[in-house]
């Protein structure tokens, strides 16, 4: 989808403080107002999706695909799996946990789950991930993750 | 009497996987149905395997059925985007073919065109969740209505011992939620270890709402030996089963490898929850008979009265 093809990414940020963050960012009524505000103004939106995109980028490698998985996904992004798998690995994954196409690096499936087990919360691997809308590529996911737009995201 | 039906019977299910030709001819696949008939209940055609081109599964799967073999149509997620999958699930009911077989499939990294730009556009667990979506609401994903929706029963795959262990019984969970109705493994070359991962899969019931086949293959070469240990991406051969393979002389590696995938049959077939058994062995179809004859197990024709069990 985008320039660069995706490789797994070993996330900087510790699993507990990931999900202590997340608890400031959960939508509420405050937050989505400022996400409105935002999405308001061209300059605004433009200036705080380059800032989430350095942020994550840095910490988690991800690649802006526009509907963030990291809260249940242990924080680990599914997006740099070779093969872009969102409901959990493939069966190609080494004896050592090793990516099928990157075998030197880890799969991000097996690291999703370490952490995620690792905080209690393996029961969230379980959820399933409708398919990605591939229009949102680009967009700050944090807006509209905000905005309610991640609501028909998981659930069978 | 179908695969569904036989398994629904409670009886044991063979089904084997056969690899279509590089090239414009269904003849082989006529010629591979003819050999298998009377000892499987199925065949899966594979679905450009490997990554390597190959005559398209739904053509493969049709030139069974044609034979008088039934065919799992294997899709993979690897090469068609969620326009094309849709339109495939449709053409193949259409034309008969009632079992799909869904994977994420390898990647083209693997293959013969390694420059192929990889699709993804669904994974395994969302693309079950749209053919089931599509058989029993009769809709698209994008909500349009299918007038009539296709028949399909659904297959997926797992593999019961790669990592992350503790969570591959879940993953079947989910594959099972979002609409697999049939489950055939990647390579056992280790009972125990299926054993240790079908006791989570009760666990969990899913053998109850799943009909669970465990891939088993035979080796025909050293060479193939070798390709099994470090090339194919998922697949573990224990330290043992390699020893003993190599032990024998080079010339009756085929042998002894058709006598393990009896042996590991039989021991397979001794497991709660397991459903049936899933020949691999694409490529040397003519071992199946000899395999399964030994391992004792025998699909029940009723115009040929060959004895089940």
């Amino acid at each position: 989808m985008t320039a660069r093809p995706p490789v797994p990414a070993h996330p900087r940020l510790g699993a507990r403080l990931a999900y202590r963050v997340q608890r400031v960012l959960r939508p509420r009524p405050g937050l989505r107002w400022l996400s409105a505000r935002i999405e308001a103004s061209g300059p605004a939106r433009t200036l705080f999706t380059g800032a989430e995109r350095q942020a994550k980028q840095a910490l988690f490698g991800c690649r802006m695909c526009g509907q963030c998985a990291l809260p249940v996904t242990g924080y680990v992004c599914p997006m740099g799996c070779p093969k872009e798998l969102r409901n959990g690995p493939c069966g190609g994954v080494g004896a050592d946990g090793g990516c099928e196409v990157y075998p030197e690096m880890r799969c991000v499936w097996v690291e999703a789950y370490e952490r995620a087990a690792g905080q209690g919360r393996a029961a969230d691997l379980r959820l399933l991930h409708r398919p990605a809308d591939h229009r949102r590529w680009g967009e700050s996911s944090w807006l509209n993750y905000w905005q309610g737009r991640d609501e028909g995201l998981w659930g069978s | 009497m179908s695969l569904r039906e036989r398994l629904a019977s409670g009886a044991f299910a063979i089904t084997a996987e056969i690899s279509p030709p590089r090239g414009a001819d269904t003849g082989p696949i006529e010629r591979t149905a003819a050999l298998l008939r009377d000892w499987v209940d199925a065949v899966n055609v594979t679905d450009n395997q490997g990554s390597n081109v190959r005559l398209a599964s739904w053509a493969g799967s049709l030139a069974a059925l044609k034979a008088g073999l039934e065919p799992v149509m294997q899709m993979t997620c690897r090469d068609r985007n969620r326009i094309a999958l849709q339109s495939d699930l449709l053409g193949a009911s259409a034309l008969g073919i009632r079992n799909v077989l869904v994977m994420t499939g390898d990647h083209p990294k693997f293959g013969d065109h390694p420059a192929a730009k990889p699709v993804f556009d669904l994974d395994s667990v969302q693309l079950l969740w749209t053919l089931r979506h599509m058989r029993d609401q009769g809709a698209l994903l994008s909500g349009r209505r299918l007038d009539p929706p296709p028949d399909c029963f659904l297959g997926a795959v797992e593999n019961p011992v790669a990592p992350p262990a503790a969570f591959r019984a879940e993953r079947l969970g989910k594959k099972v939620d979002a609409g697999a109705q049939f489950v055939q493994t990647q390579y056992v070359f280790d009972p125990g270890a299926f054993g240790r991962w079908m006791a989570q899969v009760r666990d969990l019931g899913l053998h109850e709402r799943c009909y669970i086949l465990p891939g088993v293959g035979a080796v025909r070469s050293r060479r193939a030996l070798d390709f099994l240990w470090d090339k194919v991406p998922g697949v573990q051969v224990p330290d043992e089963v390699y020893r003993r393979l190599r032990a024998v002389p080079a010339d009756q590696t085929a042998a002894e490898g058709a006598r393990l995938a009896a042996e590991t049959i039989r021991q397979l077939s001794e497991i709660d929850g397991v459903a049936g058994v899933h020949l691999l062995v694409a490529g040397h179809e003519q071992a199946a008979p000899g395999i399964l004859d030994e391992a004792g197990v025998r699909v029940s024709r009723e115009s040929e009265g060959h004895d089940g069990r």
